[in-house]
């Protein structure tokens, strides 16, 4: 079967920093990764590299047995395949709930503004905010917010889902409304996940991938990484995650 | 020879008023086209200004930046006898309200373009980032996320230059466009009653400058984004 992502030997640095020294994985149509770490080990440079809002140093990217890091491809066509939901949201602020879906839709996929509306208002409903459709962010709690990040991304139909730290920005009360929008979607939609949330990485992910000062220390299935784990430093850090995040969170 | 002519002017200045307001008008009208006019070209010529100061290569954005220094730098009434006075010297010969409208909308302009750049670099880079994720190009990003939302940012300080331009549109009279100043003048020559005209004029601006503040403020609020801003009830 042919691999919906590869990334291979993927390498980049700003300025003297390294921050990937070469980072090689590949996804499945359906799946879910998990990728853990400590701060500052790469895991947000890697996404922005998939998508490249920032250009790789060396490697190549696949996506759908097209390599996109190759310069003839056009970078706006290949990131409308690349759903990407922020850490901080990024939601349009004049825009309502509605519009902040719509808008790719109709700018980008060319579609007529009724049937962008249509199916925009199908997305925000599919993450539980059709009745919030003519909010405008500001109005919006920052679960809320999320939701129509994830509606945003979806809407354009995206091969993969890239999501960096989804929850880091919100209050705890507000994570498990969009844990469980993307638990949802697990299965249906190919998702590369960088979170803290081990809770989440557990019940959710297919393979959980394990980085370290820019590189893959460790990967495999939830249970073997958080049970027995081939390497030390995987240990410890998951150690020092269950202290201060409490437990794997629910099963 | 003032007694002879003042029995010919009427003393009471309310007859004062009518009689002089047909001239005055001629000249508000003039006031008036100079304003909207070079608000308008300015706020175009702004536009591209300030896109080319922020998102230019270092060529377009040395070339916006030179134009908006060597105009903020030098005086109006220096830039419009230029194109007045000094352009025949070229071959170039403007009537005064050309010049007029040429140099306001040149002037307006480099002012326009710093609001702008500053309500442009005010967003934050995840709303071009987000644009772009989308698969949008960046004039896309530009046009439908970046330039509405700091367009509405910029409509205070707009509001500031509309009523700058309106009152230096009275510098025009100096390269003789006959607009609202220089039609008080001219009353104010033949009446010698300079107090009562000079008052009426600055009454006459002051007026249009409160019915033009109240417009904007009109629109500032229906652009307004819910949620976001200071509501009036915010005690801060």
């Amino acid at each position: 079967m042919q691999h919906i992502l590869e990334v291979k030997d993927v390498h980049k640095s700003y300025g003297e920093i390294r921050v990937l020294k070469g980072i090689s994985f590949t996804m499945n149509k359906g799946e879910t990764k998990v990728i853990i770490g400590t701060s500052g080990t790469g895991k947000s440079t890697l996404l922005r590299c998939i998508n490249q809002l920032d250009p790789l140093d060396r490697g190549e990217i696949w996506l759908e047995g097209e390599e996109i890091t190759h310069r003839s491809k056009s970078i706006n066509i290949i990131r409308q395949k690349i759903g990407f939901v922020f850490q901080d949201f990024n939601l349009f602020n004049h825009l309502t709930a509605l519009k902040n879906v719509s808008i790719g839709l109709e700018k980008v996929k060319g579609m007529s503004k009724e049937e962008a509306r249509k199916h925009a208002l199908q997305e925000l409903q599919r993450v539980g905010l059709e009745k919030q459709a003519h909010q405008y962010p500001a109005q919006l709690s920052g679960g809320q917010k999320q939701r129509v990040g994830i509606a945003r991304a979806l809407a354009m139909d995206p091969t993969i889902i890239l999501f960096d730290e989804p929850t880091s920005a919100l209050d705890p009360e507000l994570i498990g409304e969009v844990l469980e929008v993307m638990k949802g979607l697990a299965g249906k939609v190919t998702m590369l996940v960088v979170t803290h949330e081990m809770g989440f990485a557990r019940n959710v992910a297919d393979e959980i991938i394990f980085m370290e000062g820019g590189i893959v220390v460790e990967s495999g299935p939830p249970a073997q990484m958080f049970t027995n784990p081939k390497f030390s430093r995987t240990k410890d850090f998951l150690g020092k995650i269950a202290t201060l995040y409490g437990t794997e969170g629910g099963k | 020879m003032g007694l002879k002519e003042e029995s010919n002017i009427p003393s009471n200045f309310i007859e004062f008023f009518i009689e002089s307001m047909p001239k005055l008008l001629e000249g508000l009208s003039n006031t008036l086209l100079l304003t909207f006019i070079s608000i308008i070209i300015g706020f175009m010529l702004g536009v591209l200004l300030a896109l080319g100061k922020v998102y230019g290569n270092k060529i377009i954005a040395g070339i916006c930046s030179g134009y908006i220094e060597i105009i903020r730098g030098t005086p109006l009434l220096v830039q419009l006898f230029i194109l007045y006075f000094g352009l025949p010297r070229v071959g170039i010969s403007l009537s005064p309200i050309n010049a007029a409208l040429v140099g306001l909308s040149l002037n307006s302009a480099a002012y326009q373009a710093e609001y702008l750049r500053g309500s442009i670099q005010s967003i934050q880079s995840g709303q071009m980032i987000a644009a772009r994720t989308l698969g949008m190009s960046k004039i896309q990003s530009i046009q439908y996320i970046i330039l509405p939302q700091s367009l509405r940012i910029s409509i205070p300080a707009w509001s500031n230059e509309l009523i700058y331009l309106l009152k230096y549109t009275s510098i025009a009279y100096i390269i003789s466009v006959e607009e609202l100043t220089a039609e008080g003048k001219f009353i104010a020559a033949t009446t010698y009653r300079y107090l009562e005209i000079f008052a009426m004029i600055a009454l006459i601006y002051l007026v249009l400058t409160i019915l033009f503040t109240s417009i904007i403020d009109i629109i500032e609020k229906r652009f307004s984004i819910p949620g976001l801003g200071i509501t009036k009830s915010a005690r801060l």
